[in-house]
This record gives C-alpha cells, sequence and structure tokens, in this order.
C-alpha cells in the first residue's frame, strides 16, 4: 500500500472517508425525504380507498385514534361522501403472528359490514402466512357483519376458513379484524351516545 | 485481462453464489420467487459496482491498518444510499426486501471483492469486475428463486401455471439448502471442464 499505517495517517485519513460518506449520505438522504413520504402517504390512501365504500373527502387528513385499552389505540381513517359519513377504514394490528406485528386496514361501511381489508405490512412465512394478502383468503370477509360472522377460525369454533399450514396467522389476522371491530363499535356508540 | 474476460469471470468461473460460495445469507433467505431473487441480486450488484468503484479510486491513499473499516463505511454508505432510494422509489420492492437490504453490508462478496480485486486494480477493471461478480450473483439467485417458486408456488415470475400451492417445503427455508444445492452440482457439472 502506498501511505504508511502511522496513527495520524490512520486517523486522518478514515476521518476523511468517513466525512466524504456521511456528505454523501446526507445528500441522498435530503433527496429522497420527500418521496418516501410521499410514498408512505400514497400507500395508506391506497389501502383506505381499496377498504371502504366510495369517498369523496380525504380520510388522511381527518383522522384520529380510538383507544381500545390502556395505551393500547388504532388509527381511524373516517370516510364520507358529500359531508355524509360512508364508512371507516381502521388500522388494526396485532402481535399474535407468527413473526412480528401483522398490520391491517380494515374497512367498514357505516352498518359495520366489513366492505374489504387489506394486509399493510406482515413477516408472517412466505408461501404459508404471507398467503394472507391473496384475495383467496381476504376476499371471505367481504360484506360480512361480525355481529353475525365470528371472527375466528373455524378450528376454534368461528367462520373464518383458515390458509392451510398457516392457522396461526389466520388467527392473527381473525384478532387484527376483531381488534379494529371493537374500535368500531367503540365509534359508532359514541356518536349514538351524542344523539 | 480483457475487460469482457473480467466480467465472464465473475460470472461463471468465480461465481460468487456457486464457487465461491459466498453471500449465503441473502442468498437463502430472499430467493422465494425470481423476481425477489432478481432483485437482491440487483440490490447487490449496485452496491458491487459503487464501492468497488470507489474503493479502487481511494484504495491507494489508505494506510493498511485501518483498510477494513473504511472499506465497511465506503459499503455501508452504498448500501444506505441504495435503501433510501428504493424505499422511495420502488416501494414494493423494498418491502419485499427490505430485512435484507442493510444485510449486504456484511455481505462477503462485497467486502471480499474489496479486499481481493478492487485494491489492487483500476477504476474500469474493478467496475467489470463488480459488473461480472454482480451478475453471477444475481442470475444465481433468480435461478434459485424460479426453481423454488415453480415447485414451491407453481408460478414463474409470479404468473400461475398451476392451480394449488406446489411442495410448500421449497418455499421455506430447507427448499433453499436443497434448491442451491442441487443448482451448484449441477453448475459444477457444466462448468467444471471449462
Amino acid at each position: 500500500m502506498a501511505v504508511e499505517s502511522s496513527f495520524k495517517n490512520m486517523v486522518l485519513r478514515l476521518s476523511e472517508v468517513c466525512l466524504v460518506c456521511s456528505a454523501l449520505l446526507g445528500l441522498v438522504y435530503g433527496v429522497t425525504k420527500a418521496p418516501i413520504e410521499a410514498a408512505a402517504v400514497a400507500k395508506t390512501n391506497a389501502a383506505i380507498s381499496s377498504v371502504v365504500p366510495a369517498f369523496d373527502n380525504t380520510p388522511s387528513g381527518e383522522v384520529f385514534k380510538v383507544g381500545l385499552s390502556e395505551g393500547d389505540s388504532l388509527t381511524v381513517y373516517p370516510a364520507s361522501s358529500g359531508g355524509v359519513p360512508v364508512g371507516f377504514a381502521v388500522e388494526s394490528n396485532t402481535n399474535r403472528g407468527f413473526s412480528g406485528t401483522v398490520k391491517v386496514m380494515v374497512g367498514f361501511d357505516i352498518e359495520g359490514n366489513i366492505c374489504g381489508t387489506s394486509v399493510i405490512s406482515h413477516s408472517e412465512t412466505p408461501g404459508l402466512g404471507a398467503k394472507m394478502t391473496d384475495p383467496s383468503f381476504y376476499e371471505q370477509f367481504k360484506g360480512k357483519n361480525p355481529s353475525s360472522f365470528k371472527l375466528t377460525v373455524k378450528k376454534d369454533g368461528g367462520d373464518i376458513d383458515a390458509i392451510t399450514a398457516a392457522t396461526i396467522s389466520s388467527r392473527a389476522y381473525a384478532d387484527a379484524l376483531s381488534r379494529a371491530y371493537a374500535v368500531f363499535q367503540s365509534i359508532t356508540c359514541k356518536s349514538e351516545c351524542n344523539e | 485481462m480483457s475487460k469482457g474476460g473480467i466480467i465472464l469471470k465473475g460470472l461463471v468461473k468465480d461465481n460468487p453464489t456457486f464457487v465461491l460460495v459466498l453471500g449465503m445469507c441473502p442468498t437463502l433467505g430472499t430467493t422465494t420467487s425470481a423476481i425477489n431473487g432478481f432483485g437482491m441480486g440487483v440490490a447487490t450488484m449496485f452496491v458491487l459496482i459503487l464501492s468497488n468503484i470507489f474503493i479502487s479510486l481511494v484504495a491507494g491513499g489508505i494506510p493498511d491498518k485501518v483498510r477494513i473499516p473504511c472499506y465497511i463505511v465506503i459499503i455501508a454508505s452504498f448500501v444506505t444510499i441504495l435503501q433510501l432510494v428504493m424505499q422511495a422509489f420502488v416501494p414494493s420492492m423494498y418491502e419485499v426486501l427490505g430485512l435484507f437490504i442493510p444485510l449486504i453490508v456484511v455481505n462477503c462478496i462485497v467486502l471480499g471483492r474489496a479486499e481481493a480485486f478492487a485494491n489492487k486494480n483500476g477504476v474500469l477493471d474493478s467496475a467489470c469486475d463488480g459488473l461480472g461478480v454482480g451478475l453471477g450473483f444475481t442470475c444465481a439467485l433468480t435461478l434459485i428463486g424460479l426453481v423454488r417458486e415453480i415447485l414451491g408456488s407453481g408460478s414463474a415470475f409470479g404468473f400461475k401455471f398451476m392451480e394449488g400451492d406446489g411442495i410448500l417445503a421449497f418455499v421455506l427455508a430447507p427448499g433453499a439448502f436443497f434448491v442451491l444445492a442441487y443448482l451448484m452440482v449441477i453448475f459444477r457439472k457444466l462448468t467444471g471442464n471449462l
């Protein structure tokens, strides 16, 4: 190598490399910050519009949080059309998945029927639990009302067809849906109580 | 050696996956489908080319005793840049590979090429080496992913040609080892007398 490994040289060169690299990183961070945020917002919006009836407001601007229990709350995106509420998208999550948190966007119309569900993020096993993102699994919830459709898998006496060989993931999905429904109930109760 | 020779060497004779057997963590972890394998390969190739170029540029000015920390800083920076860029412009790909992108930093291939090639060769040769090894890695990962996807999910590049599930084991971790082992055997058989 061209440069001698003296203490001064080592400190100097390593600092130089670090300095150049951090400057480069700062630059790229600055350039990509806005697109990253935009991508996250676009994703949330896409998830919302795929799970609630047609709306014309901006749900992400009217977001509020509903507490389920101490230190545990879910985010709710209300959807309305012409000022009339048409449904709610509830960003639900559960820690009962096979590996890590499962986040599901659950849409209810105003009567409490599930209009659609969409997985936002998960880290379930590819090929097994990850099938929760397949239409063949999540289509079964469409139009179902949790007051008559039991949100547990058939093995546990419920109405959900579990994913083959992924009962834990299916249970997690059911749990996320139940939590979303609990939030929906607390919202509708609140508005009735106000009236 | 000619530029084409360097690229070909990385692709076949020094194939990182089938011959050098480096970078096994992303190889086994991300190849659940052809497209995932391809994405990981391209991501690694990007880091490999840039870090090779950069390291070959600065290698002469770096004292021997601190070269590894310097290389790691350079590689880590490019990986973070890649991560930010992917997050911003191809979020769907980032979601699939997200977990494995930071791991490129400790991928033996990248550091291995920096040590074995980039710090003793010119910028252009190093870039070719990065391209060749990167292509070799990409091809290997895409191939492993394709075989696993066909056997495990009955589809190829996301297009389903078969009803039902296929052999689930191939999508899970054990399948990665099986497929890697068989492909390695075939690859060595085919290229053994080259």
